[in-house]
């Protein structure tokens, strides 16, 4: 074992803080709602989607916005739960992809 | 709002080090303070176990959670020395043992 590649507090390199403000794309909100959604419904606590987030693949975690890996997590935990498949979750994105276009 | 009381072993003011552990699973005690040597701060209260919560399990038995302070010098290698900069960690119960 060693630190999970989320708890990166202490280690050099990382550079300063970014703290300028961003405007929260429409995407990210929905990832937020659905986020809510989950939680009120009782289909996920909060640690759970850590715990998914750390177990992700470090190169993924890494290249991932904050967002990107709430999504991530978000698929995780709905397979996990039996709630959707992989493959529905994959099928869906495609629709999508051939309505808006690639992302 | 109120609390049931705390039934974690330690009080404000004392001293206690954190366990260095390196296991799997949903951990919330960070790294770079594992090993480390800090004063109890507050206590907040018991809580539902993270560790647990995480892995799809109920959370119980409950563990008390604790503000636990460090001094800046004793986690940064490098740091200056005498300062009263502190470093304020949020640890349970099950992470800490008395320290000498």
């Amino acid at each position: 074992m060693a630190r999970g590649h989320h708890d990166v507090g202490g280690l050099p390199g990382a550079g300063p803080i970014d703290q300028s403000q961003h405007e929260l794309a429409d995407w990210e909100i929905l990832a937020d709602a659905v986020n809510q959604a989950l939680g009120a419904r009782g289909v996920k606590r909060t640690d759970e989607l850590r715990r998914l987030r750390e177990e992700m693949d470090a190169a993924a975690y890494k290249n991932s916005s904050y967002y990107e890996r709430w999504i991530a997590s978000i698929e995780g935990i709905l397979i996990e739960k039996k709630i959707l498949t992989r493959a529905e979750i994959d099928r869906k994105v495609a629709e999508f992809e051939k309505k808006w276009g690639e992302p | 709002m109120t609390f049931a009381p705390a039934t974690g072993r330690f009080r404000p003011g004392d001293r206690v080090k954190v366990r260095f552990e390196d296991r799997p699973g949903h951990i919330r005690t960070p790294w770079y303070v594992r090993g480390k040597t800090g004063f109890v701060e507050r206590v907040y209260g018991d809580f539902l176990n993270p560790e647990s919560l995480g892995h799809g399990g109920d959370g119980l038995p409950k563990r008390t959670l604790y503000l636990i302070a460090f001094a800046q010098s004793d986690l940064w290698e490098g740091y200056r020395q005498n300062t009263p900069d502190k470093l304020l960690v949020d640890i349970y119960d099950h992470w800490l043992e008395k320290a000498a």
